[in-house]
């Protein structure tokens, strides 16, 4: 089996790690990229049909060349066979059009995969577009929103547990014929109930961070002439929409006006209840209540 | 029938046992898989601990795992001292001797490091053969088919088959119970082990114990200081720490009512130790686990169909006096394991395999050492409280007090007699009376003060590592009355009474009119030592695999 997993590098949101301007303003400079947290999924869902059917495992990101770090951190964490990077200046300020334009030429480059995995929404973008569309030009089976996963080799269909409208609280299973492309929900776990499986896990887990070591032995990486893509389709000039603006969300007030409030003083609780009557009275009235 | 994943050997547990069962599968080309249920192997496990290689062992340790004294290892012990105690007079032996009867080398050990490091090397070894070894892997029970033990089965995985299954998962072993090997019914035969592992820089343990870089000390404390509950307590030395504990005997321990965190605090606390403790006490770690007392349930044909059982989960575990053997006989017992059942194979009848191991428990000596003859001899006479309290009144009279002085000379030589010391009964004259007496006849007061004040129960559990499996308690109560199950509110080394944060609580439930004492449990500051399953009515297995209690020091 030969599986695609896309990731994306996004600034390390954890306390600490990020850093905002006076406007409040992210700091790329000063904040360190990372693998997209929710990437981790895709990538587990890979690793785990390779434990069960071997073959490999490729790891692909389109962006600047620091993402070559975050595709490093992929194979370290969890696994990779060989990492591609689509990159180039053309491909700059792309919107998640260009960019799953881009991703699907690098995948059709790569040959044809069983099977194309992408996470869940990107920790900066969030829009979730981006697997989507890349499969829109891949043509593929999609299933989203995938928590569990079962290949059948032999029949060629994959077999998925997903949320049926991103809930949890309602599951159905689903199957299609590969090749497919597959979504992860941040829910996914992976399942291995042989303990020969897990020790093929335990096996590739040590692999995977040894090669990491040496990580630029394994990547390869593409300009938009060896993806073949015409200069015009990608990059901000492939790019349909546009940020028009950014609006800061205005912070909330550090402090707020307070009044202290003994609670055996019935009298001062009185005028609490009055207050939050009063309060109450005006919701209704503004949602239109009587 | 069904297909299930098979290997040639199954070995559950991956502690001293277990990783000599594999190690010697392994050697003889075998297929072995182990199944450990801790994050990390050594996890979950607790010992002093002074592991020993004894001259006269078919196996040890350094044997099957080259390089581990020095990579897994702490301290050798080149000092060993027992110090009798009444009050604060003390009188201390030199144990030396007894310590180095039949011992190539003796060396201190942690747990999760050493459990860890020959994890490592039976995974390799294990892999090279097509098998390998499995964290997280809680086994819950024996697959049978047609009656017969055929493989296991675990809360993590399928099924597993296997032509030969070991059992070295321990006391409290699930598999021996199931097998209807053991049952955990009787608190005379188990000791409570309690432990705390304390900072202290290589340079002044150096300073303190006399000890250079590759020498270490060991002390056992017995006497008045334990609430006159049977047992003692050991300090040993390790390379930048101290593992401090006491090891009771659990029907004493129930017996007074004695709270197990209360004694270890005694002993932290005595004027004997503050020559080694100071006001700088930083306890890492506090644990606690029981240990099983051969000379009474040490199976002697440890085994069952295709199930072979070592270590611990077969009782293996020999006090020799005060001095607690049992990493050795496990390692010992799974090599021989092993050993049998290649022998048996290319001898074409592998269902011979667990009668030849038993016979080769006996043949290398091993069986004579966990089951002494002279206690199985003595024991008649010696255990009877009649003669208990006879020959403690002797002792304690004005000329028992008399022998103890007129022998003062030869009392260390006695207690250095490996004979003597392996008959001991289990009574309150060696462990309490007789200590207590020498001291007060011989002994020096001491003058030093101790400065320590040791964590109370409730920053012990806020110190350790649990990862809960919330929802899911792996120890039900069966009765909650408080004849049942009330010994566990004060045996439970992390309860207490009138205590709020530990596992078993002592309530009171109103019900038409009449007040009921029961007991109720929460499981979450458990630390799976053990005791309940035996002092209390509860149904008792492990959590499942990598949840629980983790122990970094063990
Ligand atoms: C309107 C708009 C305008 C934009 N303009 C700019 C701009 O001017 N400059 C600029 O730098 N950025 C711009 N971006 C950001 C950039 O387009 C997106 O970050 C990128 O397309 C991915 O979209 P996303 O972050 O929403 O990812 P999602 O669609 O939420 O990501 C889902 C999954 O798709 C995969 N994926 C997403 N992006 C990549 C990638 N690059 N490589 C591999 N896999 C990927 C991952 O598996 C990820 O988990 C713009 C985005 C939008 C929506
Ligand atoms: C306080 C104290 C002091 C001691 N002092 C000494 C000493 O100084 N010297 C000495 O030699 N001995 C000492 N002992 C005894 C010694 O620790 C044991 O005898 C020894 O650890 C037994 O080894 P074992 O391999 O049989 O079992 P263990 O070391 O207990 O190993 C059993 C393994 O099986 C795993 N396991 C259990 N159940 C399952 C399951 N269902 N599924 C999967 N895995 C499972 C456990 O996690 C563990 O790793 C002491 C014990 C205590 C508590
Ligand atoms: S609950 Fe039982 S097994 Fe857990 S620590 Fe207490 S006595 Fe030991």
């Amino acid at each position: 089996m030969h599986t695609v997993v896309l990731t994306k590098g996004v600034p390390d949101f954890r306390e600490g790690q990020v850093s905002f301007d006076e406007d409040g303003h992210l700091e790329r400079g000063k904040t360190p990229t990372v693998m997209n947290p929710n990437d981790q999924f895709a990538l587990e869902a890979a690793l785990q049909t390779r434990v069960r059917h071997g073959g490999r495992v490729s790891v692909m990101s389109m962006g600047p060349p620091g993402y070559k770090e975050v595709l490093q951190e992929a194979m370290a964490s969890v696994y990779a066979d060989d990492l591609f990077l689509v990159s180039d200046r053309e491909m700059a300020a792309a919107d998640t059009w260009a960019t799953a334009i881009t991703l699907s030429a690098g995948i059709e480059k790569l040959g044809e995969p069983d099977i194309v995995f992408a996470g869940f929404k990107t920790a900066d973008g969030e829009t979730g577009h981006t697997g989507p569309q890349a499969n829109w030009c891949l043509d593929m089976p999609l299933v989203t929103h995938v928590i569990s996963l079962d290949v059948d080799e032999e029949e060629g269909i994959l077999r998925a547990k997903r949320l049926v409208e991103g809930d949890i609280e309602e599951i159905e299973t689903v199957e299609t014929s590969l090749p497919a492309f597959v979504v992860t929900d941040p829910e996914f776990v992976p399942s291995y109930r042989s303990a020969g499986h897990r020790l093929t896990l335990k096996d590739l887990r040590k692999e995977t961070k040894e090669r990491a070591e040496h990580y630029e032995d394994h990547l390869t990486v593409w300009d938009h002439t060896d993806v073949n893509l015409d200069p015009d389709y990608i990059g901000l000039d492939g790019s349909p929409t546009i940020v028009s603006s950014v609006d800061p969300i205005p912070k909330a007030p550090a402090e707020r006006e307070a009044t202290m409030v003994d609670p055996d003083d019935s009298e001062a609780m009185d005028d609490v209840l009055e207050a939050m009557q009063s309060a109450l009275a005006g919701d209704a009235a503004a949602a239109g209540g009587d | 029938m069904t297909e299930y994943e098979h290997y040639e050997a199954l070995v559950v547990g991956a502690g001293p046992g277990g990783a000599a069962a594999a190690a010697t599968f392994a050697n003889y080309g075998i297929e072995t898989l182990v199944l450990e249920r801790g994050v990390e192997a050594g996890s979950k496990n607790v010992s002093g601990g002074l592991i020993y290689a004894e001259e006269s062992a078919p196996y040890t340790i350094d044997d099957l795992f080259p390089g581990f004294r020095e990579e897994a290892a702490e301290r050798p012990i080149t000092t060993y001292r027992i110090h009798n105690i009444a009050g604060s007079k003390v009188e201390s032996f030199d144990l030396t001797r007894l310590h180095e009867h039949d011992t190539e080398w003796s060396d201190a050990v942690l747990r999760r490091k050493m459990d860890s490091w020959l994890a490592e090397r039976v995974h390799e070894r294990t892999r090279e053969t097509g098998g390998g070894l499995l964290t997280d892997v809680h086994v819950n029970g024996l697959l049978r088919e047609d009656g017969k033990i055929v493989g296991v089965t675990t809360d993590e995985l399928d099924p597993i088959t296997a032509d030969v299954i070991v059992a070295a998962d321990g006391v409290n072993s699930e598999l021996a119970r199931d097998a209807g090997l053991m049952d955990w019914d009787e608190p005379e035969e188990w000791f409570q082990g309690v432990k705390a592992v304390v900072d202290m820089p290589a340079d002044v343990i150096a300073d303190r114990f006399d000890v250079g870089e590759d020498e270490g000390a060991a002390h056992l404390f017995s006497g008045d200081l334990f609430s006159g509950v049977r047992g003692g307590g050991f300090l040993y030395t390790n390379r930048e720490s101290l593992s401090l504990g006491t090891v009771f005997h659990l029907d004493s321990l129930v017996a007074e009512r004695a709270e197990p965190h209360e004694l270890l605090d005694a002993m932290l606390t005595h004027p004997l130790l503050g020559q080694w403790l100071d006001e700088d006490y930083v306890e890492v770690e506090y644990s606690a686990k029981l240990v099983p007392d051969s000379k009474k349930v040490a199976l002697r044909e440890p085994h069952f169909g295709r199930l072979m059982v070592v270590g611990d989960a077969a009782g293996q575990m020999q006090a020799q006096g005060p001095i607690i053997k049992g990493m050795n006989h496990a390692v010992s017992a799974g090599a021989l394991a092993a050993e049998a059942y290649a022998q048996a194979k290319s001898r074409n009848s592998p269902e011979d395999a667990g009668t030849l191991y038993a016979k080769k428990l006996k043949r290398e000596g091993v069986m004579q050492k966990l089951r002494p003859q002279g206690y199985e001899l003595m024991r008649g006479i010696t255990e009877r409280d009649s003669v208990t309290d006879l020959v403690d009144g002797v002792l304690t009279s004005s000329v028992g007090r008399f022998g103890i002085r007129a022998l003062s000379g030869q009392l260390e030589r006695l207690y250095n007699t490996p004979a003597l010391s392996s008959m001991i009964p289990d009574t309150r004259t060696p462990y309490v009376t007789l200590p207590t007496v020498i001291a007060e006849e011989l002994g020096t007061k001491i003058r030093e003060t101790n400065d320590v004040s040791p964590p109370d129960l409730e920053a012990r559990i806020e110190n350790l590592t649990y990862d809960t499996d919330i929802g899911n308690p792996h120890i039900t109560l069966l009765d909650n009355s408080f004849e049942a199950s009330g010994a566990a509110v004060s045996a439970c080394p992390v309860s207490a009474v009138d205590f709020g944060g530990g596992c078993y609580r002592e309530e009171f439930v109103r019900t038409n009119g009449s007040e009921e004492r029961v007991v109720s449990l929460d499981t979450q500051p458990c630390v799976e030592c053990g005791t309940c399953a035996v002092v209390a009515d509860t149904e008792w297995t492990h959590p499942r695999g990598g949840k629980g209690v983790e122990f970094n020091q063990g």
